[in-house]
């Protein structure tokens, strides 16, 4: 055969592959529905949890997309005992992340936060859940059932997970005592000294503290964000980015303990996570974490469950078991956030950790804005004038330059 | 069994058929058509509240990439350290592979290759996080540096450090190759002509291994283009693989559109070191 003859084959092939690939890719989002008309049916799920039991025991895995220290070996090893479905886990560095894993198919589930649960579900990721196969739910907080995130159309996806706040996290030695404002972090006092999440989504707290230094501007909800409360948003976050020592996300949080470790990095925004992790430290880090004064961004969390999952039963055990009191309890102090099961409250170690982490004082969550996705509906009078999670990100990249 | 073995012994060009199937079936449907279907994004959208890809043709990310300065901002940095990487890495690679092929004797260039081929035995990461502490606040180099009055050495001086360390034996490798096929007639020549050693390598050795310097720097050049683990761990400023790399979750198509840079980069790259000759030294 010619060379000529041999490079058109190669070309067919490439064409033929993209075909075929693409077609197959049609056929699945037209196959995909959305809202009420969704069915809690997942192919080879057993009808009872009886029969979900027996069939778990034949699946013998569960692959999750998680939150780093979600599926820690203390809870999952029991997880395993108990159903015979060893846990694989995959750490999420963002919402976008996770969104974009469990677009590949290949997970059962997500601990999703609120501005990933309605992307999954609108792209229909996610199916909804049948909760008389989860008789823990029944114990769940009210006040985190049938909420924005986690229902559409009175169709409820996953089950809640727990609450907490992104945290204000400084060194004791280095920063005045009585520290209680995000200020450090954008006045320029710190400068060269701050530990940054890396994320578009880190534009809300911008507009938290926007919220209360500038009231001129309006801000009301950190994510519904008009054009000027916007720029202004970006032009604290280009201000604050020189003074930047270090970024992280949910898989180089490990690094942030590092930073204030070395004191490479004095003030920054943290995850209760770390703050645990920084206490673990032999000796502990001198470290002070809180809530500040103009409030922050935090996260309330649904295990959801993928449609086409392959260990669907596996899946629902592992929704019922992350919710029970002792494994909710555990991942709550765990990862240091309220847990979402009411009797979880009874068997946590520390008796006191459901009122330290203000379980059930819904005041406290008042200044707490929930992750949420950015869309051009204000949810206002403004109608339609908000920034696009879109534009978020090609803001956030620019800011970053 | 026998009946297909004597259809091959038949039949040669069926048997290069049947040997190359595997590998040029990989090479074309794995690689290629992957390659080709994630470029093939950088001309659709997302949807913007699912953050989906929609298969809807047009040139807006290219257009964000020309036009948002930040890209051709990202763009250019990487390119200049790509290239102060691979400039550093000729300099240091050459005296070394020089030693090793020329002056050595057999014994000690072996473990001089060993030792060069050592680093690469080590797993990416944990160099990656060592020289993560060397270059911080309290490691190693701003130890040593100290005493000069300086201080630990930026983002940009200490990833460039990181990379020159990293690719180094990519250089090393083909230049001693490279000097090692100059025959030493060639040398004696010179110096029976009357050149002595500084005008024989001027004149001779530099020119005759050259082409294994450009070799080597397609490897420390592409590699430094591509990489975005060390960017993400030792710099905070963003380089063309970090982009890519968080556009990839947040914005596919924008992802993909950028990621022709590094492909247009390197096909130039490439041409230019075809002429000098770096296919042959390989």
């Amino acid at each position: 055969m010619s060379k000529k003859k041999w490079l058109g084959l190669v070309v067919y092939a490439v064409i033929a592959l993209f075909a075929a690939t693409s077609c197959g890719g049609d056929d699945e989002s037209s196959g995909t529905t959305t809202g009420a008309a969704a069915s809690t049916a997942i192919p080879g799920l057993g009808a009872t949890l009886n029969e979900i039991k027996q069939k778990a025991r034949s699946e013998g895995m569960v692959n999750l997309v998680i939150w780093a220290g979600y599926a820690d070996k203390s809870w999952a090893k029991t997880f395993t005992q108990q159903t015979g479905c060893k846990v694989v886990t995959k750490d999420g560095a963002s919402s976008d992340d996770m969104v974009d894993l469990m677009g590949t198919g290949a997970y059962d589930g997500v601990s999703a936060s609120g501005d990933a649960t309605l992307r999954l579900i609108a792209r229909g990721d996610v199916a909804p859940v049948n909760y008389d196969l989860t008789p823990n739910y029944a114990n769940v907080f009210e006040g985190l059932k049938n909420k924005s995130y986690n229902t559409v159309d009175g169709v409820g996806y996953g089950v809640p997970h727990g609450r907490g706040p992104n945290l204000l996290v400084f060194r004791k030695d280095k920063l005045p005592a009585g520290t209680d404002s995000w200020a450090p972090v954008w006045d320029g006092s710190q400068a060269g000294k701050l530990s940054i999440y890396d994320n578009p989504i880190y534009i809300a707290d911008a507009a938290v503290y926007l919220k209360a230094t500038k009231p001129d501007l309006g801000i009301e909800n950190p994510y519904a964000l008009d054009q000027e409360q916007f720029d202004a948003a970006v032009d604290l976050l280009k201000k604050q980015r020189p003074q930047i020592a270090k970024y992280w996300d949910g898989t180089t949080y490990a690094t942030q303990v590092t930073t204030f470790k070395s004191g490479e990095t004095t003030v920054g925004t943290t995850w209760p996570y770390q703050t645990n992790l920084m206490a673990a430290e032999k000796p502990p880090l001198p470290v002070s974490s809180l809530k500040p004064k103009e409030g922050t961004t935090g996260w309330s969390d649904t295990w959801m469950i993928a449609k086409n999952a392959k260990h669907p039963n596996c899946m629902y055990l592992w929704l019922d078991y992350i919710i029970s009191p002792q494994a909710n309890a555990k991942v709550a102090e765990y990862f240091g956030e309220a847990p979402s099961n009411s009797k979880a409250c009874d068997v946590t170690k520390d008796k006191n950790h459901c009122t330290t982490y203000h379980a059930t004082d819904e005041s406290w969550w008042k200044d707490v804005y929930y992750w949420d996705t950015p869309t051009a509906d204000c949810g206002d009078d403004r109608g339609e004038a908000c920034k696009t999670y879109e534009d978020w990100k090609a803001a956030w990249t620019e800011i970053k330059g | 069994m026998r009946r297909l073995s004597s259809f091959f012994a038949r039949h040669p060009r069926g048997r290069l058929a049947a040997l190359l199937a595997a590998p040029v079936g990989w090479l074309v449907a794995v690689y290629l058509g992957s390659l080709v279907l994630l470029l093939l994004a950088a001309f659709w959208e997302t949807e913007p509240f699912t953050n989906d890809v929609v298969r809807d043709w047009n040139l807006d990310n290219f257009r964000q990439i020309l036009e948002q300065d930040v890209y051709r901002a990202v763009a250019l940095r990487t390119i200049a350290m790509a290239g102060l990487v691979t400039l550093a890495d000729a300099v240091l690679a050459f005296p070394i592979a020089y030693y090793m092929a020329r002056v050595a004797r057999p014994r000690t260039r072996e473990i001089l290759v060993v030792a060069v081929l050592m680093p690469l035995w080590a797993s990416y990461l944990v160099k990656a996080f060592a020289w993560n502490a060397m270059l911080g606040e309290d490691g190693f180099i701003g130890w040593f540096l100290e005493p000069f009055g300086l201080g630990p050495p930026g983002d940009r001086v200490g990833l460039w450090l990181t990379f020159t360390y990293f690719w180094l034996p990519f250089m090393i490798l083909p230049v001693y190759a490279g000097l090692e096929r100059i025959p030493a007639s060639l040398l004696e020549a010179s110096g029976d002509l009357g050149a002595r050693s500084l005008r024989t390598f001027w004149k001779v050795t530099l020119p005759l291994a050259f082409p294994a310097v450009v070799a080597g720097s397609i490897f420390t050049f592409s590699l430094t283009l591509g990489d975005f683990i060390l960017p993400t761990l030792i710099a905070k400023e963003q380089f063309i693989g970090t982009v890519i790399y968080s556009d990839r979750s947040a914005n596919l198509p924008v992802a993909a559109a950028f990621a022709m840079v590094p492909i247009i980069v390197m096909t130039v790259y490439l041409v230019v070191a075809r002429r000098l000759g770096a296919f042959r030294a390989l």
